[in-house]
């Protein structure tokens, strides 16, 4: 930012005289500078240490793809890629919603702010629901409500745990109403699984705040949540502005929430894997109800 | 009398009538006439103000100072009402309210946001803005007429949860959540009324139920129209153009069915005449409490499950390629 923003003075001291549009950027592909510790990685690095600083442990905001790739065995399916939001309330603030999600898609190559797949861990079913804070900041509208809602169907149909990965800033504005909705939406078919006595796990990821936390993001049977997550119901500037004082160092990060009980565990990337295989082992060997005789078997 | 800014063409009209009742009073002079002429012209203004609301308008008469909030219905409309405080762990919220009270010759379970009626009371109720204790004790309220088979009724008039620093520490977006869950499956009926704000998640964390109405002139919305104004049009200015686009009204609600009805309102908003509200709100709540009790609670339950599985508004790719 600092950069582009050189004037014309310093270009001249500097002797830059490329025109400013035609600036080279470093390639994207290649190096990583930490936001957090500002020290500099090759994107390989980054990748093969889960996406965190290699130098510094501080985890990026990934998407569901990166997930799906980190977690699951070779081969997964991806389920309700064909949901889309439109723009049914004709809302527009400084931009028309629909022009949002356009650029929304465009840019990301997302179709929503939400994708479900289904594959195993060390051979163990589950179904993974993950939130791209990429696209519309993860907000939930009723595209993110209804692959939720289906993806519980789909878990109720095959028994399957689910797990859902929250990265977003709450509901979506520019859906009112029905944005709204999918808290109770989304409580009301987890409510299902719960009565159906199927695990469902909980990762918070940075950011999750909003109608999100404030419906599935916190209902889990096991709430994970990342390192340093900002977890939250209001977010840090509307409650210093509510309570007028600066806020605790390390308010709203996943350690705090751990701490004030609302979170199972912390979980570093690295270990997510192999974290999620153990529970979902511990789940699966649970003693079983003993099974009703069937009609043969009491007949031999 | 209060008088918003669009109600201005009432305030002189009802200065007049007063002066001419004056002068009435004084007895020399029969003004009956002008007094009869005046009344009129007062409700044909009235109709024409009310029936013509904009969005942020009707957002401002659910907060007008002199609505009428759950406790004056619990007052009018209930007997017997034994208020239950506190959620058992932390405190006894004031924001939210409930108790066990008689309706129609039946206990039911009475929950909503209080606001205070005067400065004091204001702060007293923190403007109607419960903490995740308020959202606490409403489930554990929730559960005890669970437990007795009792029905629960909810009144909603809330401009949010509370955004503060112990609300988070104490867990107001997990109390909200919980709620949400619970209700789902409460095997008693719930029948909720939004009677004057239900904004976001502090309104529906105690507004999931087998049947929601709205009074015709409250609101309810994922954000309020200034905080929506703020985080997307980034100033305070646009209020107004917010509370258009956010289709936050009673009638919005109902046209996109995510509510079941609409309780009309006396002419000129529920505090221009509280006892006709009251009596509305009770032939209403009689019927509707009548028709939940003949379900069974498998029904309501599977009846609430399809219905809020159902809202939303998407497209499905395959559909537009043909």
């Amino acid at each position: 930012m600092e950069e582009e923003s050189k004037s014309w003075y310093q270009r001249l001291r500097h002797g830059i005289q490329t025109a400013t549009k035609s600036k080279k950027e470093t390639p994207d592909g290649l190096w990583h500078k930490c936001e957090h510790c500002n020290e500099t990685s090759t994107v390989k690095e980054l990748k093969e240490n889960f996406f965190k600083c290699p130098k510094c442990q501080f985890h990026e905001r990934i998407g569901s793809a990166e997930y799906f790739e980190m977690l699951f065995d070779q081969g997964y399916l991806r389920l309700y890629d064909d949901l889309l939001s439109y723009d049914f309330l004709e809302f527009t603030d400084l931009k028309a919603y629909k022009s949002r999600l356009e650029s929304a898609v465009q840019k990301t190559g997302l179709d929503d702010a939400m994708a479900v797949a289904s594959g195993t861990i060390d051979e163990q079913p589950l179904v993974i629901a993950a939130m791209d804070f990429r696209f519309i900041g993860g907000s939930m509208g009723s595209v993110v409500g209804e692959k939720i809602a289906r993806s519980i169907d789909f878990c109720l149909k095959h028994k399957t745990p689910l797990m859902i990965i929250s990265r977003s800033g709450g509901a979506r504005m520019m859906e009112s109403a029905f944005s709204l909705m999918q808290m109770a939406k989304t409580s009301v078919k987890l409510a299902q699984l719960a009565e159906a006595k199927i695990p469902y796990i909980s990762l918070m990821t940075d950011p999750t705040t909003g109608g999100v936390t404030a419906s599935f993001a916190m209902l889990g049977d096991f709430n994970l949540a990342e390192p340093g997550a900002l977890i939250g119901f209001a977010g840090p500037r509307v409650i210093r502005e509510t309570i007028k004082k600066d806020l605790p160092e390390g308010f709203q990060t996943a350690e705090f929430l751990l701490d004030h009980g609302f979170l199972d565990f912390i979980v570093d990337r690295s270990e997510l894997r192999s974290q999620l295989s153990t529970l979902l082992m511990l789940l699966e060997n649970r003693a079983k109800p003993r099974k009703q005789a069937t009609a043969k078997e009491t007949e031999s | 009398m209060v008088f918003l800014e669009f109600e201005q063409p009432l305030e002189s009209l009802y200065e007049q009538l007063e002066q001419i009742k004056q002068i009435e009073a004084q007895g020399d002079v029969d003004v009956s006439a002008t007094i009869r002429d005046l009344e009129s012209k007062i409700v044909q203004t009235k109709k024409e103000i009310y029936s013509n609301l904009s969005g942020w308008q009707k957002v401002q008469l659910s907060r007008h100072p002199e609505r009428p909030y759950t406790l004056f219905y619990i007052q009018k409309m209930f007997t017997n009402f034994v208020e239950l405080h506190g959620d058992r762990f932390v405190n006894d919220d004031k924001a939210i309210i409930g108790g066990l009270a008689q309706f129609d010759g039946r206990t039911v379970m009475l929950i909503g946001h209080q606001k205070g009626i005067n400065t004091k009371m204001r702060q007293y109720r923190n403007f109607g803005m419960a903490n995740p204790e308020g959202y606490r004790k409403a489930l554990r309220l929730m559960k005890l007429a669970e437990k007795f088979d009792i029905p629960v009724i909810t009144l909603i008039d809330t401009p949010g949860a509370y955004p503060g620093l112990e609300a988070e520490e104490r867990g107001q977006a997990e109390a909200i959540a919980r709620n949400l869950l619970e209700m789902a499956q409460l095997k008693v009926p719930i029948l909720c009324y939004v009677i004057g704000e239900g904004a976001s998640g502090g309104a529906i964390g105690i507004g999931l139920g087998d049947k929601v109405f709205m009074l015709e002139n409250t609101w309810y919305s994922v954000i309020s129209p200034e905080s929506c104004s703020s985080i997307l049009w980034r100033s305070w200015d646009f209020k107004e153009t917010a509370a258009e686009a956010l289709k936050l009204t009673a009638d919005h609600m109902a046209e996109f069915g995510l509510i079941d009805g609409i309780v009309k309102e006396p002419l000129g908003g529920a505090h221009n005449d509280p006892d006709a509200m009251a009596v509305t709100l009770t032939k209403h709540m009689k019927a509707e409490l009548k028709a939940l009790k003949k379900m069974s609670s498998e029904e309501r339950i599977n009846h609430r499950v399809e219905k809020y599985s159902a809202m939303g508004r998407f497209q499905v790719k395959s559909a537009i390629a043909e």
